[in-house]
């Protein structure tokens, strides 16, 4: 053996024990540790500091301009008897129900549609899309325009087919507003729903629609007893998303209402700002966004008993 | 119970025709298997006799009834898939009672039919199990569980051994034999292992670009391929096959590669100096003085027997004996097919020539 070969090119590192220093470079934990730092601080900093600043504020009477003391539950007291509130609570509530119940039904259909065999497949799918990309505010302001009350499309479309005599005041009768708005939020939320859903039946081995043919299913029978259980767990979260972002809608309404007429639309989140930011109430308006909380909870409760592994998805794969 | 009639049925997917006419008499009680490579239609045309894929021309009868126009549910089959389809949300015992449930059985047919069919395939203590939790061979059983609640009309198997391991497909061959001899229903399996075909079918229909090749039991198959194509897909290791001309010196013979001489029993009429493909079984070489010599290449034993891989006349071949001799790599010895068990196929057409 060539003992040159084997030389040591350099002279050994003196063994010693491990530092302190050492361990927080080398440590698995440690090094875990330095890698959840970013996300940490982002979360900290974006997240949990406003969230608990907005709740601190709606403990206080600060105003735009004065830095407030505390005053406990007051704010929330004055909210209890104001019916304007109960009423941007009421707005929101049927909003979100409605407007999630129909942008489930919608999306639902189209996912479903599109599942199918049909020419242009991939330009309907794309198409389908559009509303979720459009900037809300524009697309906001397009219904705005389709709703005004003079200039609107369909007032004139109706009088011309000699249907109507008078313009619609879509935006300026409480009902029609509602209506408008729920509309235009449902316009705008069924791509996501139906995309996704879109995705979730396209998991589903169509052997097993095969065998359920075999079996003697129906259509209405292969959608009742095959796709709706296996896309349940994607409904879930789906659903959950979208009642989330319906009850935090902020830009449609501004856009479109700023809350009117007579508050008949006027959400949680637009209550809120026009008390904190245009009246500069920060501490009412930040108790009317806490109070939010509790029913986003709620929702997010629904979701996560909704969300939890069915007794059917354990165990091992079946592909 | 029923026979199945297909006749010269075909099938296009746009202008590409996979199917050239393919008629295939299949009796009642009859356990036939269709064999061949990926991509010969065999598959299409399971599930053209299903019903989950349209007739292009010709008819299917299942019966005396012909089925063209008849929407699958109410052609009375059933059908085990190669992925098993079972359905990932429903209990084993939910799975097999499916199909009577829709049928609008009431609760008690149901469990007696599941009950019964569980019985049979020893399925009973997984009855309350998801298809998640079953292991391959029990999933396997329990899409077969399915398709015997039905008590259909003809069972159709599209390749249901394919995602076992091998000792497990072995054990299912058997378990899917011995469960038609019970059963006694009308089976068409699909298959491209040939072996599957052999021990399982009481005749095998061996199907190749879209057309049938042959059709016979399993034995006729092996001992009299109608074309080179069957001989060569037939029988493991495959059959050897060796080019060169018919050439009769008194007896008959054959010249093989590089004049290699080979034995005949009987030369075909006509045939002196036609150029062919001579087929032997690697079974039916055995070693002789007058043998012709070939070189040991490697040597695999198996215990029971011996493959012997060696260049006759500068072509591999292979050998199987059940006696075990001592080879070594690059030994010479006298190969001697059996003249009464080879083959003779034409060089163009594959057609077989000998009788």
């Amino acid at each position: 053996m060539a003992d040159i070969a084997i030389a040591p090119r350099r002279a050994k590192t003196e063994i010693r024990e491990a530092t302190a220093w050492d361990q927080l470079k080398h440590n698995r934990n440690w090094v875990g540790f330095w890698f959840m730092v970013p996300a940490l601080a982002f979360l900290i900093f974006f997240l949990a500091y406003p969230l608990g600043l907005g709740i601190w504020l709606s403990f206080t009477d600060t105003r735009i301009g004065r830095v407030g003391a505390f005053v406990g539950t007051e704010n929330y007291e004055w909210l209890w008897d104001d019916a304007i509130f109960w009423l941007s609570v009421f707005n929101t509530l049927l909003y979100t129900f409605v407007a999630s119940a129909i942008k489930f039904g919608i999306g639902l259909y189209l996912a479903l549609l599109l599942n199918e065999n049909m020419p242009f497949k991939a330009m309907l799918r794309a198409l389908v899309l559009i509303p979720f990309i459009v900037p809300t505010v524009l697309s906001a302001l397009a219904f705005w325009w389709i709703f005004d009350s003079q200039f609107s499309i369909i007032s004139w479309s109706l009088k011309q087919m000699g249907l109507i005599t008078e313009n619609i005041n879509f935006l300026g009768d409480t009902t029609w507003a509602r209506i408008c708005v729920i509309f235009a939020n449902i316009w705008r939320g069924v791509p996501f729903v139906a995309i996704t859903l879109l995705a979730g039946l396209q998991t589903v081995s169509p052997s097993l629609y095969e065998a359920a043919i075999l079996d003697g299913a129906t259509s209405w029978q292969r959608f009742r007893f095959i796709t709706y259980p296996l896309l349940t767990p994607i409904i879930a979260v789906v659903m959950t998303f979208s009642v989330l972002f319906t009850f935090t809608d902020f830009q449609l309404i501004w856009a479109m209402t700023r809350g009117g007429p007579v508050n008949a639309t006027h959400l949680m989140a637009t209550l809120s700002y026009q008390r904190a930011i245009i009246a500069g109430q920060l501490g009412e308006g930040a108790a009317i966004a806490s109070a939010m909380i509790p029913f986003l909870l709620a929702a997010i409760m629904v979701s996560w008993f909704g969300l939890q592994r069915r007794k059917w998805q354990q165990g091992e794969n079946n592909d | 119970m029923s026979s199945v009639q297909i006749r010269d049925v075909r099938k296009s997917f746009g202008n590409f025709e996979v199917l050239h006419g393919v008629s295939i008499p299949i009796e009642d009680g009859e356990f036939v298997v269709l064999v061949g490579p990926s991509g010969c239609g065999k598959s299409t045309l399971l599930r053209m006799l299903a019903g989950l894929e349209n007739i292009t021309s010709g008819t299917i009868s299942i019966g005396d009834r012909v089925v063209n126009n008849v929407q699958p549910k109410e052609r009375d089959i059933a059908m085990v898939f190669q992925n098993y389809a079972l359905y990932p949300h429903m209990t084993v015992a939910d799975n097999m009672g499916f199909s009577l449930k829709l049928r609008g059985a009431s609760a008690d047919e149901i469990s007696n039919g599941v009950k019964r069919a569980a019985e049979i395939l020893a399925l009973t203590p997984l009855l309350e199990r998801y298809p998640r939790q079953l292991s391959g061979g029990q999933r396997q059983r329990v899409a077969m569980g399915r398709a015997i609640v039905r008590d259909p009309q003809v069972f159709l198997f599209d390749e249901p051994l394919s995602n076992l391991d091998a000792k497990l497909r072995v054990a299912m061959r058997t378990e899917i034999k011995e469960l038609h001899q019970r059963l006694k229903t009308t089976t068409v399996y699909v298959t491209h292992d040939q072996i599957e075909a052999m021990t399982m079918a009481d005749k095998i229909v061996v199907m190749h670009d879209g057309i049938v090749e042959q059709m016979g039991t399993p034995l006729e198959l092996y001992d009299t391929p109608a074309n080179q194509f069957v001989a060569g897909f037939i029988g493991s290791p495959a059959m050897n096959f060796l080019k060169g001309q018919v050439k009769s010196n008194g007896s008959a013979g054959f010249e093989g590669p590089n004049g290699v001489k080979l034995p005949l029993a009987s030369a075909p009429a006509n045939s002196e100096g036609r150029p062919a493909v001579y087929g032997v079984r690697p079974e039916h070489f055995t070693i002789a003085d007058d043998g012709a010599e070939a070189e040991i290449v490697v040597v695999e034993p198996t215990g029971s027997e011996t493959q012997v891989f060696a260049k006759l006349g500068g072509e591999q071949v292979v050998a199987v004996f059940r006696e075990r001799h001592q080879f070594n790599p690059g030994d010479k010895v006298r190969l001697k097919p059996d003249p009464a068990l080879v083959h003779l196929f034409d060089e163009q057409t594959g057609k077989r020539l000998n009788a």
